[in-house]
């Protein structure tokens, strides 16, 4: 049991070699800043991972593979495995490396603390620390926009949503949704399947082909593949949106528009910050505004007066002078969540678990 | 809460959509299990089939063509799993798992380049005014030929148990091959037949997620219906007519799942994906009364004395 | 002709030698399949399977091997007693799920208060746990005679849909913003299951891991039970004539094997995971069987195995960021690492005979 007995002896020397080993790869990589990405899917998932490694691309493209190397790991499962992907990357002299997805959030912590001179960004989290980013999209913004889109377009009245894991975030999707969709057709109603998967495309099918049949003639979805899509192409008649990625090649109907996840220009920011030293800690949250959430093409199929005031709502949360969550807003109980005019906190929309008024079932718990 | 929203008879006919995948594989792991070989690597030949059948589909145009490659692909991965266990005798379940193991892989690989296309689509059977009739018309006569290939496969197999010599020989080597192979039956050559029909069978119902039921490819996108199409088996007390009614059912618990909230009733989804399994379990306790399904050399290595 | 002939007696030297023999030729086919991607083959195999060991970082991938191996030769020593009697419960995954639940239940019900006795008692929970989850195919096996494969099986299933609920629901963190997962252990000092020594990669999991390792062995070939194991695996109906109990065996196996795959579970969630979340378990459990094969069922040969299997994930992870290899390759990798392993054995009970002419 040779690997044993030297695993012991090299356990006491690791903690101060790794201090050593990461404070002397910044020196020695002075001139490429070497950066790696943690991923959760694999990288053609055609969703949520390969959006984050396109934007990856793009960032090197954009500053110049001559000045940046990207590193990265695939299908890396969230817990320890993480841990050891992240080290692995820091001690091969990684600059900053960003993890991308939710569960890497303790992991990065824990490796954070290990590696003082790295720089970490974690996605979709809260925590953060003197070396550690945390950064979100506002996704609940794209949904207004679409949300809008679907009320004009139901001949039906009926909305079909299909949600991947109860969390916050969909909550605000889906509520984001309902407001803008109730607020242009009064008599909508919302079916809402929750899928407890970001990507499964089998179920994403049979789910879409559920709403469809119970009379849904527009389809929102919240998990990643086109099979939504496609069921809606099938049964004719009903119409969709691109989720994480435009999803084009269902274009002009049933895919009337989408919601794009667009890290590039970020990636770009907060790489370039650490070239040339200026990178500090935050939290943040980005928007339309900085082009973090796009809205993909809306087609010839929705009529011009609606797209027009679609784009009229994403042109006015751009600028900030609307906001999707903008009181008298009720909780799904009547109570009063939001005074008239009042904006939502980032605190509250954090942890939002509840529906708003009018939307039927509750948020699984 | 609305329940008027739930159309019986369109319901049927999605479950059957959802079932017919599962069933087809598990049709295959039915026989080769009756010829006594426990082949756990089913959701491994599936993804494989499906990627097959995908990249075929869409490189020919051809959806036809597409299934007819996911059948070979499964075909030629499970005979692998031949090679190890009939003729370097390995065990049976470690080669299993290590056959998903490797075909998840080998799927992703050969379909790096297939992600975000559109394959061929597979038109219905037109049965004509037969397609409109209310409640039969969704039910019986508006599908894809997957749907009754599936059908027609369950009663070919039933068939071919009960009633064809080449059935009966299949499951004599099943019970007991140490007999079978007195009588002069081939038994390793019996049972590569069977697990590459097997594979065969996961292959078709790999493709018909990846290019009927979803369309499109995915890694990983069969999501564990293998182990699904293994429980079944077992649900069905090795009978073929079972098989169809268990995929019915677990399609049926799914189907209806979906209904349900999309009716806004709250389900604990969790609880309710537990219990096609639990099922399962009871069947093989009530089915420990009855013994006549069970292959009783099932998951045994033959090898001839000389 | 070709045709095997069966050794009176598996050849100990071939046993020793194919697992080295089976390795080699994985690393040619894996260079080709390397080579076919447009990798260099060399250098993919150079950090796949030396690097981790000997190369610059090796300081930290040592202890890792022991962090991913621990678990799998937790739970492929308890499961290699009932395959050496013919037991075959492949549901590990099941009661390593429902251990680590059982282990960090008693863990967050007692948060935050700090007491010794907390992590003993974690431990005690979660061997029961998994202990009382293998009961279930055990009891049943032994009452109406199923078929303990099915559903051992079908009990992972069960677990894994648990998992979700708690992680959704019950465990979730009351301070996580409503996102799914447990409090993280790693910061309940009580309930942390540490490395014995600091960087070392030793947690208490990985222990008592060799501490089963040894008493695997010491029950193998000192104690009556475990004659009666291999008595039972190799000459069933000799075992019934000499007085074993199958029923007895049965549940001690399949007992076994739960309560070392629950602790298994339990170490992890208050170690290196930290939370119950939705995607806890990542596979050791079905891992854990390929590790037991790999060492022939044999306790030092299981260890061994499942160090050899936590190189090539780590090792496979290694060349996947250094050479952007897929993350596919590297499971093809280990897919047919398993089968020439597998593959390979039968020389060990066999001899390959070629004649001339026909034979029947």
């Amino acid at each position: 049991m040779l690997l044993k007995k030297r695993s012991f002896l090299a356990g006491a020397a690791t903690a101060a070699a790794m201090t050593a080993l990461s404070t002397g790869a910044a020196f020695a990589q002075d001139d490429v800043t070497k950066v790696g990405f943690v991923y959760v899917g694999p990288i053609n998932d055609g969703g949520w991972t390969q959006h984050h490694h396109e934007s990856a691309m793009k960032m090197v493209e954009e500053i110049g593979s001559d000045k940046v190397e990207l590193v990265y790991q695939e299908n890396v499962p969230e817990g320890p495995d993480a841990e050891r992907a992240m080290t692995q990357m820091a001690l091969n002299g990684a600059d900053i490396i960003f993890s991308t997805s939710f569960g890497y959030m303790d992991p990065t912590v824990n490796v954070a603390a290990k590696f003082p001179d790295v720089k970490f960004e974690h996605a979709t989290g809260y925590k953060t620390g003197d070396n550690m980013a945390a950064y979100s999209a506002r996704f609940y913004e794209g949904r207004a926009v679409q949300g809008t889109i679907a009320g004009h377009m139901t001949e039906s009245n009926v909305i079909g949503y299909i949600a991947s894991v109860p969390i916050p975030e969909v909550v605000r999707g889906i509520n984001s949704a309902y407001l803008h969709a109730k607020k242009v057709n009064p008599d909508v109603e919302f079916k809402i399947i929750w899928l407890y998967t970001w990507m499964d495309p089998a179920k994403e099918a049979d789910a879409a082909r559920t709403l469809i049949e119970q009379g849904a003639d527009v389809i929102l979805q919240h998990t990643d593949s086109t099979a939504p899509l496609a069921a809606a192409q099938e049964a004719g008649g009903v119409i969709g949106f691109g989720q994480a990625g435009d999803m084009a090649e269902y274009a002009p109907s049933p895919r009337v528009s989408s919601i794009i996840d667009n890290w590039a220009p970020y990636y770009i920011e907060r790489v370039e910050a650490v070239m040339d030293g200026t990178w500090e800690s935050h939290n943040v949250w980005e928007g339309i505004d900085t082009g973090m959430v796009g809205i993909g093409e809306i087609t010839e199929v929705v009529p011009e007066d609606v797209k027009a005031e679609a784009l009229e709502i994403k042109d006015a949360i751009a600028s900030g002078e609307y906001h999707p969550f903008t009181g008298p807003i009720n909780k799904q109980d009547g109570s009063v969540w939001l005074e008239e005019g009042e904006v939502a906190d980032d605190g509250t929309l954090a942890g939002m678990m509840f529906y708003v008024e009018g939307i039927e079932g509750s948020v699984p718990q | 809460m609305d329940f008027s929203a739930i159309n019986p008879a369109l319901l049927i006919a999605s479950l059957m959509v959802a079932a017919t995948a599962v069933m087809i594989a598990a049709i295959g792991e039915l026989i080769t299990e009756k010829a006594g070989v426990l082949n756990l690597g089913v959701e491994g030949m599936m993804i494989t089939g499906a990627v097959c059948g995908f990249a075929v589909a869409v490189g020919t145009g051809s959806p036809f063509l597409g299934f007819l490659a996911a059948a070979g692909g499964g075909a030629v991965l499970s005979f692998l799993f031949a090679v190890l266990t009939q003729f370097a005798l390995a065990n049976q379940v470690a080669s299993g798992l290590a056959l998903t193991l490797f075909g998840l892989g080998l799927s992703s690989l050969i379909g790096q380049n297939y992600v975000g296309i559109r394959p061929p689509p597979t038109p219905r059977l037109d049965f004509g005014p037969l397609s409109d009739l209310p409640v039969v018309g969704p039910i019986l006569f508006n599908h894809d030929p997957m749907v009754y290939a599936g059908l027609i496969l369950v009663a070919l197999t039933w068939a071919f148990l009960k009633y064809t010599r080449a059935g009966l020989i299949l499951k004599a080597v099943g019970e007991n091959h140490d007999a079978a192979h007195a009588l002069g039956y081939k038994v390793i050559r019996i049972r590569i037949l069977a697990i590459l029909f097997g594979g065969a069978c996961a292959g078709l119902g790999g493709a018909y997620i990846s290019l009927i039921r979803v369309p499109q490819w995915t890694e990983g996108m069969t999501g564990g219906v293998g182990w699904i199409a293994l429980a079944l088996v077992v649900f069905a007390s090795w009978k073929p007519w079972r098989v169809l009614l268990g995929a019915y059912l677990f399609g049926g618990v799914t189907v209806l799942q979906l209904n349900l909230q999309a009716a806004g009733v709250a389900i604990p989804a969790e609880y309710l994906s537990m219990s096609p399994y639990l099922i399962t379990i009871v069947v093989l306790v009530l089915m420990s009364f009855d013994r006549s399904g069970a292959p009783a050399s099932l998951g045994r290595t033959f090898h001839a004395s000389q | 002709m070709i045709f095997l002939e069966k050794r009176p007696q598996p050849s100990k030297t071939l046993s020793y030698i194919t697992p080295v023999l089976a390795v080699l030729i994985t690393m040619v086919a894996g260079g080709l399949l390397f080579a076919i991607l447009g990798k260099d083959p060399v250098a993919a195999i150079r950090i796949i399977f030396w690097d981790p060991l000997f190369g610059e970082f090796a300081f930290y991938y040592r202890p890792q091997l022991l962090v991913k191996g621990g678990p799998l030769i937790l739970i492929a020593l308890g499961l290699s007693l009932g395959f050496k009697a013919g037991i075959w419960n492949i549901g590990a995954e099941g009661q390593y799920i429902m251990g680590a639940i059982a282990g960090a239940g008693v863990a967050l019900a007692l948060y935050p208060l700090e007491a010794w006795w907390i992590f003993p008692l974690m431990i005690l929970a979660g061997a029961l746990g998994g202990w009382a989850w293998a009961m279930i195919p055990a009891l049943l096996k032994v009452k109406f005679g199923t078929n303990e494969i099915l559903v051992s099986l079908m009990l992972v299933y069960v677990a894994e849909n648990f998992l979700s609920a708690m992680a959704i629901g019950a465990m979730k963190n009351p301070e996580g913003f409503g996102f799914p997962g447990s409090r993280n252990l790693q910061q309940y000092p009580s309930a942390h299951n540490t490395e014995i020594i600091a960087g070392s990669g030793m947690h208490w999991g990985v222990a008592a891991a060799f501490i089963a390792a040894i008493l695997a062995y010491v029950l193998l070939n000192r104690h009556l039970l475990g004659f009666q194991i291999r008595l039972t695996g190799e000459a069933p109906r000799a075992a019934r004539f000499s007085g074993v109990k199958p029923a007895r065996l049965v549940l001690f196996c399949m007992g076994t094997a739960g309560a070392l795959a629950g602790l298994a579970g339990m170490f992890e969630v208050a170690g290196p995971a930290g939370q119950i979340t939705t995607g806890f378990n990542v596979g050791y459990g079905f891992t854990a069987i390929i590790v037991a094969f790999l060492g022939r069922l044999h306790p030092i040969g299981i260890v061994l195995a499942g160090l050899l299997m936590a190189l090539t994930y780590i090792g496979g992870e290694a060349a996947q960021s250094a050479l952007q290899l897929p993350a596919a390759a590297i499971q093809v990798f280990q897919g047919m690492l398993l089968f020439f392993l597998l593959a390979v054995d039968v020389l060990t009970n066999f001899r390959i005979r070629i004649t001339l002419g026909e034979t029947a």
